[in-house]
């Protein structure tokens, strides 16, 4: 079975739809036909814009410039992870976190997948190594942004807890743990959620895609689930390593909690 | 001495300057804000200071920060608490000292397995008093030990502080109280916007 190619008709046709959310809007003065327009406009164009650009990478099949797209894509999350929490460090270290989480989780996940199960030749292929790290970058944002904003949310509330242990003598490490486990634990709850509802509350959009593209189900499902335990490792990690890097950017070689490089 | 302290300072506070004999108490006084508890942080090491702090003849540079916190214990005038029951906050395993040295504080041995939040500020403050003097350290940073207790459990805490500096435990307090540096026989001092100046 081959994929069914869209035609520019078929897309003028679905286009009308956004004609009707338009109308509607204007039918029911809730004015958002003008912000409608300019997201549908939007969308068309960057999605057109990256369809360019990776066809253009795919021609190039050059490594070194996969890596610079998936580099610029980790920058990009990590600029998501650091601007979400409430309360941030003081200069860039809530961004460095963020990229040395998302980006250890990112390729340490990726490559395994693309050395051991998918397997492209090389496996460095840009078909397989831009859309997969694509979908770990958008799942390991979301838990390091999540483990990032616990810990720092949590952090200044336990201030007098965890100062009583360290004033009796307990080290930083021993004295922190809860908060660790607790960042970790917000960060896996999201891929934990994704798994349980998959297939049933959810049709995942890998699984979707691939059968709309004419692959057999089983197949498509075989692709989802590989798709799954990568995201899992992938939050994991990155969950792992925020939680770990903020905590040693919380304390000196005293030992001492150092809320004052917070915000 | 048992504590030296040589021109400790931070950017907020100091320099100071203090040596405290073994089992002798000094007790500083001053304004809200003025530097008190700086001061016993600094001594603690919680917050980051230049200076030189000695126990007897070891440097606190010369050894790891929760090893000298443990013999130089700071309890803070706001208790801190990491749990939801009060006994695990403490030593399982030495229940029946820590419910004699409670009784002598006026709480009930019940409260050992009571929720936190259920205790009033007072409570809370005595236990986590209890809870450093249960690890007997050579020195003891008491921030207000009794600033939110009542008369009578003033006096059962002045008797065991007096009775711990008996035994050779020397004593840097901060209190509100004009009084209590006499009750205890302690050098008083005063601190006036981050400056220690004998009273």
């Amino acid at each position: 079975m081959t994929p069914i190619l869209l035609t520019p008709l078929d897309i003028s046709i679905a286009a009308s739809l956004i004609l009707l959310d338009a109308g509607l809007s204007i039918w029911l003065k809730i004015r958002l036909h003008r912000q409608l327009a300019i997201a549908a406009a939007r969308m068309v164009v960057q999605l057109v814009a990256i369809g360019y650009v990776l066809r253009f990478i795919f021609a190039l099949n050059n490594p070194a410039v996969t890596l610079m797209l998936v580099l610029v894509m980790v920058l990009v999350a990590a600029r998501e992870v650091a601007a979400r929490p409430e309360r941030r460090f003081r200069g860039t270290t809530n961004f460095l976190i963020g990229a040395v989480s998302v980006g250890f989780a990112t390729f340490v996940t990726a490559i395994l997948a693309l050395t051991t199960a998918i397997r492209p030749q090389p496996w460095f292929d840009p078909h397989y190594a831009i859309p997969l790290a694509g979908i770990i970058l958008g799942n390991v944002l979301n838990s390091a942004s999540l483990s990032l904003d616990s810990f720092l949310g949590s952090v200044k509330r336990e201030r007098p807890g965890i100062e009583a242990r360290l004033a009796l003598g307990v080290s930083y490490r021993e004295a922190i743990a809860p908060l660790v486990r607790e960042a970790v634990r917000r960060g896996l709850l999201p891929i934990i959620n994704q798994m349980s509802a998959a297939g049933i509350v959810t049709l995942p959009g890998i699984m979707t895609g691939q059968i709309l593209a004419g692959l057999d189900p089983l197949e498509a499902v075989k692709y989802q689930i590989l798709l799954m335990f990568l995201l899992s490792g992938g939050s994991g990690l990155s969950a792992l390593a925020v939680s770990y890097l903020t905590a040693w950017r919380l304390t000196d070689e005293r030992q001492r909690l150092r809320l004052d490089r917070l915000q | 001495m048992p504590l030296t302290v040589k021109q400790l300072r931070s950017p907020f506070a100091g320099p100071f300057d203090l040596e405290l004999a073994a089992g002798a108490c000094a007790a500083i006084t001053g304004a809200s804000g003025s530097g008190k508890s700086l001061f016993l942080r600094m001594i603690a090491d919680l917050d980051p200071n230049e200076g030189e702090a000695w126990l007897n003849e070891h440097e606190r540079r010369a050894m790891p920060a929760p090893e000298w916190r443990r013999q130089v214990t700071y309890v803070s005038a706001e208790s801190g608490w990491w749990a939801d029951i009060v006994i695990d906050h403490l030593p399982a395993d030495r229940r029946s000292e820590i419910v004699a040295l409670a009784t002598r504080f006026g709480l009930r041995g019940e409260l050992l397995d009571a929720p936190v939040g259920q205790l009033s500020t007072g409570e809370k403050q005595r236990l986590s008093l209890l809870r450093a003097l249960l690890q007997s350290p050579p020195v003891l940073l008491l921030d207000e030990p009794t600033g939110p207790l009542d008369e009578i459990s003033v006096t059962q805490i002045e008797a065991l502080l007096r009775e711990r500096m008996a035994g050779g435990t020397s004593i840097l307090l901060v209190t509100h109280d004009p009084n209590q540096a006499a009750r205890l026989g302690a050098r008083p001092y005063r601190m006036i916007a981050g400056h220690l100046e004998a009273a």
